[in-house]
């Protein structure tokens, strides 16, 4: 187990995580959300821990507290006034490694992760698209999955999945501990030998590469949904940022998507609110671009929109690749890198003014074994980039062939539909 | 946060037998208050470590003071803050995208936005003295001097209508409504904005509420960051330079109380969804009302105390009924809603307003046990400094002591009034605040189709 300290003195208080290496992409079909139900069941007890009392326990330190699960991993923290740390830290030891609890807390809990769902995911229609679109982009490689789970396989869940789980994937060598805040590094260290150092490991299962094949050509799907507004998505695939020295090309390119983002969508009035949303003949209400390239699984590159009234989600999209074609022929301008740029430097000043914020940058760089400093050397990286690396970017991996589209058709409220019955057996009694 | 590492220190020697409150010696954290000349008012934290600064200036032009038939014109004129400057001197004009540009370029944020109470800007700026006046200079164009541009109003208002549509398709929001309707009353806080309320709405209508409303002279300035007393002011002076000068502020006209419910009332509202939407609740009370506290302390037990309260406990711990659980006093000038909420499989809807129903009866009756109010006092006096660990919680906290003119030791004087409690002060407080025979019940869902 590998523990990050990073003291912020400001205020008498600090933020004590536990990040895991182990996330929805490390699930297998037919216990999908499994990660995530086992994060919920820490809550429910170990061999001395009544459900609950965990919980319980925290608030008396005056603590906050929670837990998330990603695609990449999983996380639980408090936030304490730093005169409890290792009251937090002998509590999050302990479920780290005597996770326990009775059959009946499952089967309740389980009921409060399809409410999850249903209120994320399934009352949602954007959210709905973008879980096809995962499913529809992805063949081979678990990112297809949706991280709280299909909903018949939450259904046919068993305590002992979870168990299993919690059992294979939580072991010290494939965690770390990150604390911020008001503390003192040497103390925070012999803390952390005191309850995590004796922990006993066991060896991973093979985490198998599950490597996405090539896309051969353009895929389409289309959600009906109810909604008033229509949505289309666009999903590239693209290259990942593997590592933040020794940079390949594919790292070298993935750093110029951030940038070509940044440039599209990263202030008000930057190229895709100009194109897009403006002007008498515009095709938008909004529009947007995200350039999701750091994870341990394939990369994509997004691209959003709402047709504006009379508009169609086909004249968005055309819109939306007009953009990139714009950049790949004409490039961008100094001014807008320099602009991008000097967000990022104001960001990183803004950001140390939440200890809660460093200690999630350090668990998440941990996670893709990125070193200490990756945030420094990543601002260091894309100050380097260049108005021609950007143009190269954009004619590079914006073809059809690597591309998934997704069209929100909007339904009527009151047009018949599939209704989400419960499962026979799931309803309480 | 030098200062507040004192009181830390000051924790530490007071040993481990100390009472809990000792360890936030809130008289230590030095918030400076004072009036300027055109009459604003300013309250400054220095908080030198980090080289920014977080300022909110807040007016009393909330969408509680939207004319009749017009509701969206408060936060119409706040968005419009973002449309376009006139020229100022050398500065030319801005148009939204030069706007957007400049801020990026300063590598600031600003914002304005209204609530139910206040129109509010916000800036976040970094204090480097060069970037930090441009930032102010350029903040002080939207806020005083807005270009007003007409042909954008159109637009906006096509955009948001849409949205407004769009959203109505969301269990969540018909709840909303219907339970904003239903507890308010015809009260400013429970009217909502229409696709046909904007449309009554000019850009004249607009010019006409800002000059009515945003002035020097109502202005109240927090300000946390690194910097001085000296650099505030100036810092102040700029960001209201472009305000017209005023000779005083007549006040403004009162806006009616909420008028509480006579009767209960539920609403059964068909809908295909995944989950019924549930909202049970009451007007609640005014921020300003000396009951604050315990009522704080109440509905923490209640149902505001995350994953320890008897809502959670009751709805999703034994009963695994809905994800999300919660309660909370919406208090503000007007004594905003009390509400619970919650979101279940449709089936599971009377199941669940039952149980909370009778959570929310017997708490009122009952009040906290000792050891849930010993609890309560546990968590919110031990966790007192994870209200202002950040730059920015500060500034939410001088913000609130600022617009609702509570005491300089406000954040002192808290940890010593939630300690005194009682569990009689609870539940006396509650009771006389909560009557559990006449709330308003909402439940969205469950429509077959």
């Amino acid at each position: 187990m590998q523990l990050i300290v990073q003291p912020d003195r400001r205020a008498p208080t600090a933020v004590h995580m536990v990040w895991l290496r182990v996330g929805s992409m490390d699930e297998v079909d037919g216990v999908t959300g499994v990660a995530h139900v086992l994060e919920h069941m820490l809550f429910k007890g170990t061999k001395t821990l009544q459900p609950g009392e965990f919980s319980r326990r925290v608030a008396a330190l005056g603590g906050r507290e929670n837990a998330f699960t990603s695609r990449d991993y999983t996380g639980y923290y408090q936030q304490i006034p730093s005169n409890r740390l290792e009251d937090v830290m002998k509590l999050e030891s302990d479920r780290f490694a005597n996770n326990q609890w009775p059959d009946e807390e499952f089967k309740k809990e389980i009921e409060v992760v399809k409410e999850e769902r249903r209120l994320r995911t399934e009352d949602q229609p954007r959210a709905m698209l973008a879980e096809q679109l995962f499913a529809t982009t992805f063949i081979a490689a678990p990112y297809r999955r949706p991280i709280v789970g299909w909903m018949s396989d939450l259904d046919a869940m068993t305590p002992d999945d979870v168990r299993a789980f919690y059992r294979q994937w939580y072991t010290p060598t494939n965690a770390a501990v990150v604390v911020a805040g008001d503390v003192d590094v040497a103390q925070v260290r012999a803390l952390a030998e005191k309850y995590y150092g004796s922990l006993p490991t066991h060896v991973l299962p093979a985490r198998k590469p599950r490597a996405e094949p090539e896309q051969k050509g353009l895929r389409r799907i289309a959600v009906k949904a109810p909604a008033e507004q229509a949505y289309v998505a666009l999903a590239f695939r693209a290259p990942s940022l593997r590592r933040v020295d020794n940079l390949t090309d594919a790292d070298r390119d993935a750093l110029a998507l951030m940038v070509l983002s940044a440039v599209f969508n990263g202030y008000d009035g930057a190229r895709l609110d100009r194109a897009l949303t403006q002007g008498d003949n515009r095709v938008a209400d909004s529009a947007s671009s995200s350039a999701m390239v750091t994870g341990r699984g394939p990369s994509l590159f997004m691209l959003s929109g709402v047709p504006a009234a009379g508009k169609t989600a086909q004249q968005v999209e055309d819109a939306l690749r007009a953009e990139v074609a714009r950049v790949a022929q004409g490039g961008v301008s100094e001014a807008e890198l320099t602009r991008v740029k000097t967000q990022w430097i104001a960001s990183t000043v803004y950001e140390r003014d939440s200890v809660m914020s460093q200690a999630q940058e350090l668990g998440g760089n941990w996670v893709q074994g990125f070193p200490l400093d990756a945030n420094e050397r990543l601002l260091a990286l894309l100050r380097t980039v260049t108005p021609a690396q950007v143009q190269a970017v954009a004619a590079k991996y914006f073809g059809d062939d690597q591309l998934t589209v997704a069209t929100l058709l909007p339904q009527p409220l009151d047009a018949p539909r599939p209704r989400a019955l419960p499962a026979p057996g799931a309803a309480r009694h | 946060m030098i200062t507040i590492k004192k009181i830390a220190a000051r924790a530490l020697l007071a040993g481990a037998g100390a009472v809990f409150y000792s360890h936030s010696a809130w008289a230590l954290l030095p918030i400076q208050h004072w009036t300027e000349g055109n009459g604003a008012k300013v309250y400054l934290v220095e908080s030198p470590v980090i080289p920014m600064v977080d300022v909110q200036i807040d007016f009393d032009a909330g969408t509680r003071r939207d004319p009749a038939g017009q509701s969206g014109l408060a936060s119409a004129v706040a968005m419009m803050a973002s449309k376009g400057v006139k020229a100022l001197g050398n500065a030319p004009a801005l148009d939204e995208n030069g706007l957007g540009e400049a801020w990026a370029d300063l590598g600031a944020n600003f914002e304005a936005a209204a609530d139910n109470d206040a129109l509010h800007y916000t800036l976040r700026s970094l204090t480097d003295p060069p970037l930090l006046d441009q930032a102010a200079r350029l903040a002080a164009r939207q806020i005083g001097e807005p270009s007003w541009p007409a042909d954008l109003w159109p637009r906006d208002r096509a955009r948001w209508s849409a949205s407004i549509k769009e959203s109505l398709t969301r269990p969540s929001t018909v709840a909303a409504h219907a339970f904003g309707a239903a507890v308010y009353g015809g009260h400013p806080y429970g009217v909502r904005t229409t696709a046909e309320t904007l449309a009554r709405i000019s850009v004249a209508d607009m010019q006409a509420f800002h000059s009515q409303h945003i002035a020097a002279c109502r202005a109240k300035v927090s300000i946390v960051g690194a910097v001085t007393r000296a650099q505030a002011q100036t810092l102040v002076a700029t960001l209201l330079s472009r305000l017209p000068a005023s000779t005083g502020c007549a006040p403004l006209p009162p806006v009616a109380e909420i008028a509480a419910l006579t009767a209960p009332a539920e609403q059964n509202i068909p809908f295909t969804s995944a989950q019924a939407h549930v909202l049970i609740g009451q007007p609640g009370f005014q921020r300003r009302d000396p009951d604050f506290v315990p009522l704080l302390v109440g509905n923490h037990i209640l149902g505001g105390g995350g994953f320890v309260s008897r809502l959670t406990n009751e709805v999703r711990e034994k009963r695994g009924l809905s994800y999300s659980v919660y309660s909370y006093f919406a208090s503000g000038l007007h004594a905003g809603a009390f509400t619970v909420g919650l979101q279940t499989r449709p089936d599971q809807a009377a199941q669940a307003v039952q149980v909370s129903r009778d959570v929310i009866a017997r708490f009122v009756a009952e009040g906290p046990t000792e050891a849930e109010l010993r609890a309560a006092k546990d968590k919110l006096i031990g966790g007192f400094e994870l209200r202002i660990d950040s730059n920015k919680k500060l500034l939410g906290n001088v913000a609130n002591i600022a617009w609702n003119d509570l005491p300089l030791d406000y954040l002192d004087q808290w940890a010593k009034k939630v300690e005194a409690l009682t569990v009689a002060d609870v539940r006396t407080a509650m009771a006389k605040k909560l009557q559990p025979e006449r709330m308003v019940t909402v439940v969205v869902g469950g429509k077959q189709p």
